[in-house]
């Protein structure tokens, strides 16, 4: 084999790993969000896993271990009260570890609002959060509209997202 | 023994070249090889803990700050070797949140 043809296999292998390296499944805005079902998620309170499609939904990821999980929490319960009577809908994933940490969390905070655990952190490995929380907006065809990166201790941004989605046609 | 001289012109400049291309080539297949290496370390599904995996990161245990005697001896210990006060560390733990 000449030297040229040595370079070339090499230069197409090197750019093929770079490539392969850089691949990452993200969710993004657009995206449809993955079904949650398939992760093997678990309900906190024994019911079922719900489907993502047919409301407005918001899926929240959080750990026991993150302090801006725990002070969103509450800020998510008002929300809710505010437009779970005009269909919107929050799912809380969480990410722990430790079935323990996740039980105790959610009985100390008592969220109203759906809670499941990623037992196997299949669901946020899939969708790859950028950082604890994140929360995806999901419209009622299960497509990512907003996505948001933290809690910074007002969700009224998030609020008007919500009813925007919740005024449109389905 | 045969001198220089006795060789012809046209093979030692033959020689030269092959040994001038061959360089390049060597240099450049183990500058691929290494970038083929080190694509790894570029990798962040590598290098990186995931923000999902940080609890054990973000145990009260992985505190710098966790006992207020050992912070005073090492501010201590520091201002004393810098002759300089204040502005050192940050507070929190590892968990990366936010």
């Amino acid at each position: 084999m000449s030297a040229t043809k040595i370079l070339r296999a090499a230069a197409a292998l090197a750019v093929a790993a770079l490539l392969a390296a850089r691949a990452r499944a993200d969710v993004k805005v657009g995206d449809a969000f993955p079904a949650l079902a398939p992760a093997g998620l678990v309900n906190l309170a024994g019911g079922d896993i719900p489907e993502v499609t047919g409301q407005v939904t918001l899926v929240d990821f959080w750990a026991s271990w993150c302090a801006p999980c725990k002070a969103s929490f509450p800020a998510m319960a008002k929300l809710y009260a505010a437009l779970g009577p005009r269909g919107f809908r929050i799912i809380a994933v969480s990410v722990d570890e430790k079935p323990a940490d996740a039980v105790s969390f959610w009985k100390r905070l008592a969220p109203p609002f759906i809670t499941l655990r990623d037992r196997q952190q299949k669901l946020v490995q899939e969708v790859s959060v950028p950082t604890m929380p994140t929360s995806y907006l999901l419209d009622r065809h299960g497509r990512v509209r907003f996505v948001h990166s933290g809690f910074h201790g007002d969700l009224a941004e998030l609020q008007k997202e919500v009813e925007q989605l919740l005024d449109e046609k389905s | 023994m045969k001198s220089s001289a006795s060789i012809p012109a046209r093979a030692i400049a033959g020689g030269r070249l092959r040994r001038a291309s061959s360089i390049p080539v060597a240099l450049l297949l183990a500058g691929l090889l290494g970038a083929l290496l080190f694509t790894g370390c570029a990798s962040a599904s590598l290098e990186r803990v995931k923000p999902w995996q940080r609890g054990t990161l973000a145990n009260y245990t992985m505190r710098s700050d966790r006992d207020p005697l050992d912070v005073a001896m090492a501010e201590h210990v520091y201002y004393s070797r810098e002759t300089a006060s204040g502005g050192r560390g940050v507070g929190g733990s590892g968990c990366g949140c936010n």
